[in-house]
């Protein structure tokens, strides 16, 4: 055991299951560091849920793995500051597993997934309809089983989704308003189910899952530079963080270490998405208020940012940059300096920017108080990113488990608790400053050498695991390869899985028309969620 | 107020005269943009925007379209939130199998004369994503398609250009 085991909350809570007649199958490894694994019997899942609750975890994600006759099942669990992985086992033909639901609404949705995806049933699980699913396989068929073909089974088109049972609202006054799956914008599609009274919202409920495209299990047989492809497409706007997410787990998996260069331009480039996006979002924001001036000032800065980012690394969203070992691409010293003058210009612009927002009466008053996320429910929903922080929730993967090359930087990671609208564009405008005081430091100090080591695929059945502080906050991306180092596995865990159970709580009480404007604020991915 | 003017004065027109992007330069192809959508569409081309499953990259450069640099709305181009009320449909994705349906809806509720235009390696081949028991792939092998803009993502100007190439075809015919 080294020091750090030595002092990690991961024995006491080895310790309490234990207390709790929980029997281990697996001695504690190291396979997916720096995440600890321990494996527990099926009957003690229950108990680790019980036990994660108790100890005040935060429950990040879970995913399956049809392994023949058994499927495996994993929930990846962080407190302050390590990462642990459980995993345990269900057989094949009764394949039905405790929930943790009970214990974290965070894991809703993501249990349904594995229902749908794996056939698992979850007992005690509050609602057992249908989560991915529509109408493309039938309740018989689950996709990432490994005898269900990638191609599928269903000849013919796909009929719409609409016997899905939305919760319903009775009552004098109260409509239903239905929105989507195609909405009014150039926005991607999902369906929001409204109940309303007069102007207040009462309940909003999502159904989601329209831009399902299988990317788990076309992942399966490809190549690891296939994988990393496949991973930028898992959310567009954030395809640098996924890519790396993906990279980073393989390159641990296969016991590759990327050269310093290499590690100092993602980071580059991670931040520069942050900024791009985050400068995008405050103008979307403001465009939902009528504030044109600041969708128009703001619209220019991303702008300039993306036509930066094209000119330094030859792709505007710098997609397909990482690759697994390395980067493929080296930037010019003119870049460079470019990169370095805009991240110096960046602070004073948005900063009188931000001064002119501020003293808007009308902005404020539609921004303030305005779709408010309690610190209780973005602790319960495992909330990350700006919608965290916004709530209270300091959580940043950067800091708090940190990777090269930021382990060698300081983190500034801004954090308020009134968890409103106008709390996430400050989160966001303050990340931004944060992320050109980074972008600064990350080109006075970057190495030289090669872009890229050897990748050799693995000739076993190794797994890793990769998290990176991406603009929307934590990814978590698995990988298992086959023997014949392909991959075996793959689960991308977009933190939009977090905040679009946030949505549909925070814009309670609100009246409708602020729904976009909170939405805009929250800003989840569908692609990302839908997989 | 006053340092919203200052700001907008300081910051003057943005609004590209002439990069030099690839071959046609922006203002160019707004110029014979202008000068079709004038001829063909009364000065007006309404586009109705559907994400059919995309990954979100192809939709960033659409509403790149509508950012200060491009502003695409001054060749008579704008996007419009409902079908019923646009010219042509501007589809991204490969087409998932559980936007299927809607897309077909979609289709159908604009009116004829329309233009469908498959947006993005996936919109045009289904890209990294194929076809499979999610993905119906390319935006054609759901509804009809007039003409497709390559690129993963194409960039604004690409799209400019194959919005022009795309209504030029249909005045040819
Ligand atoms: S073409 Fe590229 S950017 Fe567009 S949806 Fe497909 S993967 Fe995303």
């Amino acid at each position: 055991m080294t020091q750090e085991q030595r002092n990690s909350w991961i024995n006491t809570f080895v310790d309490s299951l234990t207390l709790r007649g929980a029997e281990f199958t697996m001695p504690r490894s190291t396979s997916l560091a720096p995440a600890a694994l321990i494996g527990v019997r099926a009957e003690d899942w229950d108990r680790v849920g019980q036990e994660a609750k108790a100890s005040d975890c935060r429950w990040v994600a879970a995913w399956g793995e049809d392994c023949g006759q058994q499927f495996t099942i994993n929930v990846c669990l962080y407190k302050p500051s390590d990462y642990l992985v459980v995993r345990t086992t269900v057989e094949r033909a009764t394949p039905v597993l405790a929930s943790h639901t009970p214990y974290f609404p965070a894991a809703d949705r993501p249990e349904r997934h594995i229902q749908d995806m794996f056939g698992v049933a979850f007992m005690d699980h509050p609602d057992t309809r249908r989560w991915t699913r529509h109408q493309a396989w039938s309740d018989k068929e689950f996709p990432l089983r490994k005898e269900f073909p990638a191609a599928g089974g269903i000849a013919g088109s796909t009929p719409p989704d609409d016997q899905y049972r939305f919760l319903s609202a009775q009552g004098a006054g109260v409509y239903e308003i239905p929105v989507g799956p195609v909405h009014a914008g150039i926005i991607e599609p999902g369906h929001f189910r409204f109940q309303a009274v007069g102007e207040l919202v009462l309940n909003l409920e999502e159904h989601l899952g329209y831009v399902h495209k299988g990317i788990e299990k076309i992942a399966e047989g490809r190549d690891a530079a296939g994988l990393a492809r496949l991973a930028g497409r898992v959310s567009g706007d954030s395809t640098v963080a996924h890519t790396w997410a993906a990279c980073m787990a393989m390159e641990r998996a296969a016991g590759v270490t990327p050269p310093e260069r290499a590690l100092y331009l993602r980071a580059l480039m991670c931040e520069r998405e942050r900024v791009v996006n985050h400068l995008g979002d405050i103008g979307a924001v403001l465009n939902d208020v009528a504030f044109a001036f600041g969708f128009y000032q703001f619209g220019r800065l991303r702008e300039d940012w993306t036509r930066l980012s094209g000119q330094a690394f030859g792709h505007r969203f710098m997609m397909d940059r990482i690759v697994p070992g390395g980067v493929t691409t080296n930037i010019e010293q003119s870049a460079i300096d470019a990169m370095r003058q805009q991240a110096r210009a960046l602070p004073e612009e948005l900063t009188k920017l931000m001064a002119i927002v501020d003293d808007n009466a009308s902005i404020e008053d539609r921004l303030e108080t305005t779709g408010v996320l309690s610190l209780e429910l973005a602790k319960a929903l495992g909330c990350v990113g700006y919608v965290g922080r916004a709530s209270g929730q300091p959580f940043d993967v950067r800091r708090d488990v940190s990777y090269a090359p930021y382990d060698r930087l300081t983190v500034k990671v801004p954090l308020y608790r009134y968890g409103d609208v106008a709390a996430r564009v400050k989160v966001r405008a303050e990340e931004c400053l944060a992320s050109c005081e980074l972008i600064a430091q990350l080109l006075d100090t970057l190495p030289s050498g090669a872009l890229k080591a050897t990748w050799s695929a693995p000739s076993s059945t190794v797994e890793g695991v990769g998290m990176i502080d991406g603009w929307r906050g934590e990814i978590i991306s698995y990988v298992r390869f086959a023997a014949d180092g392909r991959i075996a596995r793959f689960f991308p865990r977009d933190p939009s899985w977090t905040t679009w159970p946030a949505l549909e709580k925070l814009v309670r009480d609100n009246i409708v028309p602020d729904f976009p404007v909170c939405n805009k604020s929250v800003n989840g991915s569908y692609s990302g969620h839908d997989l | 107020m006053l340092r919203i003017l200052r700001k907008t004065q300081r910051v003057g027109v943005i609004t590209e005269p002439l990069p030099e992007d690839g071959e046609l330069a922006l203002e160019q192809v707004g110029a014979q943009l202008k000068a079709r959508v004038g001829e063909m569409f009364g000065g007006s081309l309404a586009i109705r925007e559907v994400d059919a499953g995309s990954c979100n990259g192809c939709e960033l450069e659409i509403h790149a379209l509508n950012n200060p640099y491009y502003g695409i709305e001054r060749f008579g181009v704008h996007f419009v939130a409902s079908p019923r009320h646009a010219d042509m449909l501007l589809v991204t994705g490969p087409v998932s199998r559980h936007m299927e349906a809607a897309l077909k809806r979609t289709y159908e509720a604009t009116p004829d004369p329309k233009l469908v235009i498959a947006v993005g390696e996936c919109g045009a081949n289904g890209g990294e994503f194929g076809v499979s028991y999610a993905s119906c792939g390319a935006v054609a092998n759901v509804v009809p398609v007039d003409a497709v803009i390559l690129g993963c993502p194409p960039t604004p100007l690409k799209l400019m250009l194959g919005i022009l190439e795309a209504i030029g075809k249909r005045a040819r015919r």
